[in-house]
Formats: structure tokens, sequence, C-alpha cells
């Protein structure tokens, strides 16, 4: 995230040489915490990913590298089976023949492309997947011995995930949701630290992309209501409150269905985001004063941004999976409805 | 706001992703760790209480030995003092018996003496007499023989008798 930017804001003075045009810090940090069609490495230097579309008229899959966006806002086409495409602010676009980009067929095309954040995804998942697998294999090398290494780092976080989390809020029922509950937590938290890392295998805004946090709250919300037993539906369609209130009442609740997974998605993005948006700003601030003494102000701000992002990651992670949890638990409490 | 805009294929990538990753990770991942951990868990929770019970079994075990050592000492004192009553009834009884034996001997041998002094009194008073006999019929033969010679004759007998 950090890395990149300046050389990429120092290359764009460098090509508007000659106009001296102004650098857009707007437009570059929603760049930055944007999704793209590639993943750049340093500067110009960037991975180009594949864009698979399905269009009216059938599936179109070709590399982003045909549709590189220059810096002058000139537009290589990359000429489709089924459409013309080009790229505009990192969004695919249809073209018509004359060059313009075409709106209405735009509308047609689902973009289903392996973007930044899908292959981000990917490797969070990678890694996941390698760590926990190998802690799991030393767990059945050192049968009922103590942790070691990896293990005695990421047993605490599983354990805190079951006793601090799972337990307290679900209960006796939270060997079923185990599971969900750990995956969400580490995909989270591998996700945010992913994001905080500045250079290339980092430097990406993933937990902070509502469509993201949307799909994992719309996860939480299908458990949570798929285990939702009969107190759960009785306290949202009879409730012990006189039954003229229910007009008023049957409603509310049924808004609290989709408010709490709501809350998750925007608690979540808005929290990532919103400590990239910082970073990004600080780092800027030298390019709007155009000394480098700003340098001096950005950075300890930006290490102590950065100090809080590492928290915030924790933190998040931790939150989301409370609040998932506390929502499964409140669904599958059979003690009395009362208790709410 | 494009941010704002979740962005379709970003989602369905998500949603498949995340699935896969969950049914992955909960195979080969969390269900091995938290068995392992929750076998560990029981494992440690029983060595305590085994622990636990060793250690009580172990204090019984010494409040055991600690009673039946002192049971034992109360015993051997009574032995001891029981032996010793018995040894000093012994020694008197025995002092008693030689008393008695040696008094038995005493008088045993008293009687013996005086049968034996009996005896020889007995013995002697034969002698005499069959020694008188004897000298009154050597007397009386002399006498009739001569008297002067019998006089003779019993000065000269009675010189030679000695009271054996």
């Amino acid at each position: 995230m950090l890395a990149a930017f300046p050389v990429r804001g120092f290359s764009q003075e460098e090509h508007a040489e000659g106009a001296k045009k102004e650098p857009d810090v707007k437009e570059i940090i929603f760049e930055h915490i944007g999704d793209s069609h590639r993943i750049t490495i340093l500067g110009d230097l960037s991975i180009p990913l594949p864009v698979i579309l399905f269009t009216d008229k059938g599936l179109e899959i070709f590399s982003s590298a045909k549709v590189k966006e220059s810096e002058e806002g000139a537009h290589e086409v990359y000429q489709g089976t089924h459409y013309a495409y080009a790229l505009e602010k990192d969004k695919i676009k249809v073209v018509d023949a004359a060059g313009k980009v075409d709106e209405e067929t735009t509308k047609k095309v689902w973009d289903f492309s392996i973007t930044k954040n899908v292959a981000s995804m990917w490797m969070g998942m990678l890694i996941l997947i390698v760590v926990f697998g190998s802690m799991s294999a030393a767990y059945k090398k050192r049968e009922g011995k103590a942790p070691k290494g990896m293990q005695s780092f990421l047993e605490p976080l599983v354990l805190f995930v079951r006793d601090d989390v799972a337990i307290p809020n679900i209960g006796v029922k939270h060997t079923k949701y185990m599971p969900l509950l750990l995956t969400i937590f580490f995909f989270i938290l591998i996700n945010n630290l992913l994001g905080l890392i500045p250079i290339f295998p980092g430097a990406f805004n993933l937990t902070g992309n509502i469509a993201v946090t949307l799909t994992l709250s719309v996860i939480v919300l299908l458990v949570t209501n798929f285990s939702g037993n009969k107190y759960y539906w009785k306290h949202i369609f009879l409730p012990d409150i006189p039954f003229w209130l229910y007009p008023i009442m049957i409603p509310v609740e049924l808004i609290g269905i989709i408010s709490k997974p709501f809350a998750l998605m925007i608690r979540l993005f808005a929290n990532i985001t919103a400590g990239h948006i910082i970073v990004l700003s600080l780092i800027s601030l030298i390019y709007i004063f155009k000394t480098m003494w700003m340098a001096t102000v950005s950075v300890p701000f930006v290490v102590f941004m950065d100090c809080i992002e590492l928290l915030v990651a924790f933190l998040q992670a931790f939150i989301f999976t409370m609040l998932a949890a506390l929502f499964i638990g409140m669904a599958v409490d059979d003690h009395s409805h009362a208790a709410h | 706001m494009d941010i704002v805009q979740p962005a379709i294929g970003l989602v369905v990538w998500t949603l498949v992703s995340f699935v896969i990753l969950l049914i992955i990770l909960r195979k080969f991942a969390w269900k091995p760790i938290l068995g392992a951990v929750n076998e560990r868990e029981r494992n440690i929770e029983e060595a305590l209480s085994k622990a636990e019970a060793a250690k009580e079994e172990m204090s019984r075990l010494t409040n055991e030995n600690d009673a039946l050592l002192k049971q034992a000492r109360a015993e051997r004192d009574v032995i001891l003092a029981e032996a010793k009553k018995l040894k000093d009834q012994i020694v008197g009884e025995a002092k008693e018996a030689a008393q008695a034996e040696g008094a038995r001997m005493i008088e045993n041998a008293r009687i013996e003496i005086n049968n034996q002094k009996a005896i020889a009194m007995a013995d002697v008073k034969n002698q005499v007499a069959s020694l008188s006999i004897e000298i009154a019929e050597k007397i009386l033969r002399k006498q009739f023989e001569d008297a002067k010679k019998q006089d003779e004759l019993v000065s000269d007998l009675l010189k030679e008798v000695k009271l054996k």
C-alpha cells in the first residue's frame, strides 16, 4: 500500500513532466482501496489478472494486460468475441466502434474476473491452509504433548475463539459452530494483516471491501436463521406483548434479522477502509504540500496509524466473530425467550 | 460512491472461496486441532485427578502406618511389662523352691545323721554287751579254776579291755 503508492506518485509526475499536472490525491486513494484487474508490485510493474465476463451473448475470458489503461486516459481497446472492451477507472466497460463507452451494453455484462481482491483472498486462504494444515499435522505428530513452535502461537488464538467467543455466547452447542467461527476469525485476521503489509504480497483492502463483508455477513445471517429454534422464531412472531402491538413489533423484529448482520458488514468495511484511507491520506500530505519535509510529519503519524491498524486487525476479526457467535447464540438459546 | 457498491463478481468469488476454505479447514484443521486440544485437556484433567487420588491414598497409607506403628509400640510395651512380671514371678518362685529344697535337704541330712548316730550307738551297745559277756565268761571260767588266778585274770583282762 505504502511503497507502491509513492513510486506511482513520482512516476506520475515524471509522466506529466511537460504540463506539471497535479496528482489527483483523492483518485489515487480510491484507486488503492478499490478493486483492480492487476496486482501492482512496484510503480508501473504489475501482474495482469484474468478477466472473466458473462455477457448476454456468452462467456468471455482474456488477460487484463490486453486492456491497459494509460495515465492520459487513452484506453487500449480489446476486441473480444462478442464486444470490444476497455478499462475505465479499473472497471471493464464495453466500448462501441467509435471507442466510446457503451453504458447500456455494459450493464448486461457480468464481471466475474479474478481481480486483485480475489487473488489476495486466495493468497490469504493458501496461507491459512498451509499454516493450519501444518499445525494440525504437528498435533498428530506430537500427540498428547505440549504445543511447540507454530502450535504454541496459534493454539491460544484457537482456544481464545473457543473459550472467550464461542462458549460464553453459544454455550453447550458451540462445537457445531466452532469451524465456522474459527474460519471467519482467521479469514478476517489474515486478510486484515495482509492488508497492512505495504509491499507486494499485501497492500490489499479485502476486508475493507463491502462485497467481502457483505458475503461474510450473509453467511452469518443464513447460519443464524437456519439454526434458529422455536424460541427464536416465537420471539420474532409471537412475542409476549399485547396483541395490538404486533403490527409494530413484528416488522421491527424482521428488520432486526437483517440489521444485525448489516451492522457486521458495515463495521468491518468501515473500520478497515477508514484505516487505509487515513494512512494513504497522511502519505498524500507530502504531495499536497509538495515538500519532502512533510515526510517528517507524515511518517511518524503513519507508523502510529499502522500500530493502531495492527490492533484494529485483531480487534475487528474478534468483534466480527464475537457478534456472529452472539447472534447464533441468541438463535439457539433454549433456556427462555424471556432472557432477551 | 463506488466503494459502497458490492461488486457481484467479488461477492460470488468470496462466497465460493469462503465455503471451500470452511470445508477444507473444517476437515483438515479444526477437527484435528480441536480434537487434539480436547483430548489433551481431558488427559490433563484425568492426570490431575489421578494425582489427587494418589496423594489422598498416600496420606491415608501414611496415617495407617502411623496408627500401626503406634499400636505396635503399645503392644511391645505390654509384652515387655508382662515378660518382666513373669520373670520376677519365676525368679521368686525359683528362690522359694530352692529355699524349700535346701530346708528339706538339711532336714534329711539331720534325720540321716540321727539315724546313723542311733545305729552306731546300737552297735557300740552290742559290742559292749558282747565284750561284757565275753569278759564275764572268761572271768567266770577263771574264777572257777583258781581264785587268785581269777583275780589276776580279771585284772589282766581289764587291762586288755579297750573300748573300741
